[in-house]
Parts: C-alpha cells; structure tokens; sequence
C-alpha cells in the first residue's frame, strides 16, 4: 500500500507532536516516509529533538536563598 | 502519564489525613517534595524570583486552606502546581508593570503555520559541542525573552516533565492548545538559539562544514 505523502508544511505543524509520541501510527508513516527523502525537515526535526534536550537538562532556576526556611515559617504563622 | 509511586501516594494520604486532622505545621513536609516545581511554575509566569516566591508561599496558604476539599481525583503535585500558576498569573494582573501586556488569552491561538528558520544542518553539531555556557546563558535569555505562554508550557513538559494531559490541566487550557504552545515555543526556541550555531557555540572552527540541506 502506497503511503500518502505529506508536504513539509504539514510536518512541521506535527514536529512537537510526533517527539512527543502524540500522532497516529497512520500520520508516523507518512512523517518518516517523507523524513527519509527529505533533509530540511529532517533537519528541524534533529534540531527540535535538541532544543527539548537542551530545555530539558539546562533550564533549571536557582531557588533564593532560605527559600525553605520562610516557607516553612509562613505555614507555622498562618 | 507521570504516575506516582504507591509509596509515595499512600504517605501523601496519611499526612494529608494528619494536617486535616489538625497538625497544619505538618503540611511542609506534604509540600517539600514539589517546592522546586511550585517555585518553577510561579517563575514560568513572573520571571522574578521575589515575585514567584511570593506567590509560591501565597499557593502554599491557599492549598492549605483547600486541602479538606482534595479528593485525590489528580495527583497532589498537580493539584498544588494549578494553584500556584492561579496565584501567579493574580500576581501578575496586579503587577502595574504588566498593565498593557496582554493578559491570558487560553483559547487565543490566532497565528498561521509557523515555519521554521533554515538552519546549518543542526544535526552534525555533536550535542556536547551544543552544552557550554554561552549556550545555557543563551537559552535562558531565549527562555526570558519568550511570551508566557509558550515559556509556561516549556517548563511544565520540557522542564518538569508534565505529561500534555497534566500540562493541560495545569494550566486550564485544552489539549490542542497546549501541542500548539509547544510546537510553537520549541521552534521559536530552535530559531533564537540559530545564531550560535554558525561557530558562535564552538572553540574554533566546527569539526564540521556548514551544510545547506537543499
């Protein structure tokens, strides 16, 4: 069976989706079909694939100093 | 969907049980666990560590007073993170400085297709080239720089690890809105951190030629 090809518009509307594991086996075909010819999209897919990576692993805030203690002391007042 | 550990659920019903039962001061130890989340979530929306801390405290109050009505129908992290987003977008309505930006919008996803910026091919970077410091610094610029409402979503799935289900819930919003969010902010994050990409990022030279995939 021929899988139905898709433009590269209609697979970046699904990039977050589909490493999210959020798309039909269906529309996952057609994706990777159209991955396996195409080296821009597959491109953006590497690159989104890195950012939620690098989201992942490097964002992470540093929490104020005490932040535990006034909390804790906030609960005890009321 | 994130599930929580028996062990974990069946400590959580018995303090729950026990603060309910009187011993407030006890609701720290319920809330200690998920104090990087609820202060995460307050940043995600205020951006100020001052202000986030403050209306993390503020959800903590809150979700105190409330915990009689909890039933357990979401996960306790879930239910207290939705509070303290609540008390943080408050926070921000009364915040004067913030008395012309738009302000929530769930249902407002009005733009086109977003398409993504041509890049060097990304995937030939190595990603421990990607992880330096100026990369980070930059990241959390692009972080700062992005609308709430794509940097809310970010740190509740990519950061906090949220399911799209939680997310949702979370944030008040339906399912749909929150793929659009993220497809939309991890792009826009994709394209401020593009720059870099052209040898900013590396030592020297990349090990690798620049390559227009077209």
């Amino acid at each position: 069976m021929r899988v139905i090809e898709i433009s590269c518009l209609e697979v970046w509307r699904e990039i977050s989706n589909y490493l999210d594991d959020e798309v039909t086996p269906e529309l996952k075909s057609r994706m990777e079909a159209h991955f396996r010819t195409c080296a821009h999209c597959t491109a953006v897919l590497d690159g989104t694939r890195n950012v939620i990576k690098l989201v992942g692993d490097g964002v992470e805030y540093h929490m104020p100093e005490g932040f535990s203690g006034r909390l804790q002391q906030r609960i005890k007042n009321g | 969907m994130s599930a929580v550990k028996p062990s974990v659920e069946k400590r959580e019903t018995e303090l729950i049980r026990r603060v309910c039962a009187g011993d407030k001061e006890l609701f720290y130890e319920l809330v200690r666990p998920y104090e990087r989340a609820l202060f995460t979530a307050a940043m995600a929306i205020l951006n100020n560590p001052a202000d986030a801390e403050e209306a993390a405290q503020e959800a903590v109050l809150k979700g105190l007073a409330a915990l009689p009505k909890f039933r357990g129908e979401a996960k306790f992290s879930t239910w207290l993170i939705q509070i303290t987003i609540n008390e943080a977008r408050l926070k921000r309505r009364k915040d004067r400085r913030h008395l012309y930006e738009s302000l929530d919008e769930p249902y407002a996803d009005d733009e086109g297709d977003y398409r993504p910026k041509d890049l060097a091919d990304w995937r030939e970077i190595p990603l421990e080239t990607l992880q330096r410091k100026e990369l980070q610094d930059a990241l959390q610029r692009a972080m700062e720089s992005l609308e709430p409402k794509y940097r809310e979503v970010l740190l509740l799935r990519d950061v906090q690890h949220l399911s799209i289900q939680e997310t949702a819930q979370v944030l008040g919003v339906g399912v749909g809105c929150v793929k659009t969010r993220l497809l939309r902010a991890r792009l826009r994050i994709r394209d401020a951190l593009a720059p870099g990409l052209d040898g900013r990022w590396g030592t020297g030279a990349l090990p690798f030629g620049r390559v227009r995939p077209w």
